[in-house]
C-alpha cells in the first residue's frame, strides 16, 4: 500500500470484495445446477463442474493474497520466497491423489474377487503348493487344536 | 516507515553486505507473519490432501447439498444455503479488516477501532454460524468422529419400510441418490431394502453407514479453522484495545500491529475458500 491515495485504495478494496461475493455466487449457483437442484431432471458431471470450481477458487485465492494482503505491492523477491514453496503442493497433491485413486481400485477388485465362486481343489492338487499342511508342527500347537 | 530505511540502490551498491538495509523493503513483523502463514498454509495443505486422497479412495462419499441443507428456524432441503451466508460473514469481515488497515494508514485512530470492532462482530458471526451448524450436525444428524451416517446408495433399490421422516415402504432410489439413518432412543434404524438391479440383484440388505472417515474429517478440518477463526478474533479484540488506548498512536508506524493481525485474519479468509470448496461445493 503507499501506492495509492486513499480514496483509490478504497474503491479498489470495495471492487474486490463485490468480485468475491459474486465468485461465491457463482460457485454456489454452479454446485446446485451440477447437482441437479436448479433445474429440474437436469444434471452436469462433476468432473466437470469441479475444474470450474476449483478454478474460480483459486481466482478468488488469488485476490485475497493479491490485494487483501498487498502482494501486489511486495518485493518481487519477496513474493517468491512466499509463492514458490507452495508449489511443492503441487507434488502433493497429484501423487496423493493418484494413490487414493490406486486404493478405490484395490477396494474394487476385493470386491469383485469376494464375489467370486471358489472351487475346491482336487486334493492331489495341493502337494505342488509349500508343505504347510504337512509341515511337522511342535506338539505345543498341536495339543491346542 | 520502511521506506525510509531503504537507501538508492546506486549510493549504496558499493555496501551492500554491511547490512543495515531491508532488501524486502517491508518490516521484519510483516516477514515474519507471511512465512508463518505459509507454515500455517502447509499444514492445512496436509489436512485437505489427507481428506482428498480418502475420499478419491471411497467408491461412495456423502453428497455436500444433501449433508449441509438444514437452514436455522427447522428449515430442511435449503442445499448449501446456510454454509453460503457463513463464507458472505467471513468475506465481509475480511472486507472491513482491510478498511481498519487503510485508516491505520492514514493514522486515523477511530476509524480503525469503529472497523476493526466490525471486523470482531464479522468472527464472532461466523463461529456462531459454525457452533449452530455442529450442534445441529451432532445433537439432530447423530454425526460423531467415528460414526457416520449420511450415505450415498452404490446400488438400485427399493425401501422395504419408511423411516418417518423422507422415506416411505416402496421408495424406489438410484445409485448416487443420499440417505440419513436415523436414530430414534439412541438406536439406529437401517433401514431394509431390496436390491433391484446388479450382481446383487434379489437380496434384501440394510443401509450401511456412509464412509467412516467422513466425521472425523469434517470436524477436524473445519474445527482446525475454526479454531484459527477464534483465536483471531482473541487477538483482534487485543489490537482493538491496543488501538483504543492510544497505543500505537505512541509507535508512528502506520499502525503495523493491524497489518500483521489483517494479514492472519485475510488468511484464514482464503483458507475457509479451499474448506467450503471442498467440503461443501464438490
Amino acid at each position: 500500500m503507499g501506492h495509492h491515495s486513499y480514496e483509490k485504495s478504497k474503491s479498489i478494496v470495495l471492487r474486490v470484495i463485490i468480485i468475491l461475493g459474486l465468485i461465491t455466487i457463482i460457485e454456489v449457483l454452479i454446485a446446485l445446477l451440477g447437482k441437479g437442484h436448479l433445474i429440474e431432471g437436469f444434471y452436469l458431471p462433476v468432473a466437470l463442474t469441479g475444474i470450474v470450481m476449483i478454478a474460480l477458487s483459486l481466482t478468488k485465492a488469488y485476490y485475497i493474497v493479491d490485494e487483501f494482503m498487498h502482494m501486489r505491492y511486495e518485493v518481487p523477491a519477496f513474493v517468491k520466497t512466499v509463492l514458490l514453496p507452495t508449489l511443492l503442493l503441487v507434488w502433493a497433491v497429484i501423487a496423493f491423489f493418484y494413490e487414493g485413486n490406486d486404493w478405490q481400485k484395490r477396494r474394487d477388485l476385493i470386491k469383485d474377487k469376494d464375489r467370486e465362486k471358489v472351487e475346491k481343489r482336487a486334493k492331489a492338487d495341493t502337494s505342488d503348493q509349500i508343505g504347510l499342511l504337512e509341515y511337522n508342527w511342535p506338539d505345543a500347537v498341536n495339543r491346542k487344536n | 516507515m520502511a521506506d525510509t530505511l531503504v537507501h538508492s540502490q546506486a549510493a549504496d551498491s558499493e555496501k551492500l553486505w554491511e547490512g543495515g538495509k531491508s532488501p524486502f523493503k517491508t518490516s521484519y513483523g510483516k516477514i515474519m507473519m507471511w512465512y508463518f502463514l505459509l507454515s500455517d498454509a502447509f499444514t492445512f495443505a496436509g489436512f485437505l490432501i489427507a481428506y482428498g486422497t480418502l475420499r478419491m479412495s471411497m467408491p461412495s462419499w456423502p453428497v455436500p447439498d444433501f449433508v449441509f441443507s438444514t437452514f436455522p428456524g427447522g428449515f430442511h432441503h435449503k442445499p448449501l444455503f446456510f454454509v453460503t451466508l457463513m463464507t458472505f460473514v467471513l468475506l465481509f469481515s475480511s472486507y472491513t479488516m482491510v478498511r481498519a488497515v487503510q485508516e491505520g494508514q492514514r493514522e486515523n485512530k477511530n476509524g480503525v477501532v469503529i472497523w476493526m470492532i466490525l471486523t470482531i462482530l464479522g468472527g464472532i458471526g461466523f463461529l456462531s454460524c459454525q457452533a449452530w451448524e455442529w450442534s445441529t450436525l451432532i445433537g439432530k444428524e447423530h454425526m460423531t468422529v467415528t460414526t457416520n451416517p449420511f450415505g450415498t446408495h452404490t446400488e438400485h433399490g427399493e425401501y422395504l419400510e419408511g423411516d418417518g421422516h423422507d422415506i416411505k415402504a416402496g421408495d424406489i432410489f438410484a445409485p448416487g441418490e443420499s440417505y440419513l439413518i436415523h436414530k430414534h432412543d439412541g438406536e439406529w434404524h437401517n433401514l431394509k431394502y431390496k436390491v433391484l438391479e446388479g450382481p446383487d440383484a434379489g437380496a434384501v440388505k440394510e443401509l450401511s453407514f456412509g464412509p467412516r472417515a467422513f466425521g472425523a474429517l469434517f470436524f477436524f478440518i473445519t474445527g482446525f479453522h475454526g479454531f484459527h477463526v477464534f483465536s483471531g478474533v482473541i487477538f483482534l479484540i487485543i489490537i482493538a484495545v491496543n488501538v483504543a488506548t492510544g497505543l500505537y498512536v505512541k509507535r508512528r508506524n502506520g499502525y503495523e500491529m493491524v497489518e500483521k493481525i489483517g494479514l492472519y485474519w485475510h488468511f484464514v479468509d482464503l483458507v475457509w475458500v479451499f474448506v467450503f470448496l471442498v467440503f461443501y461445493l464438490i
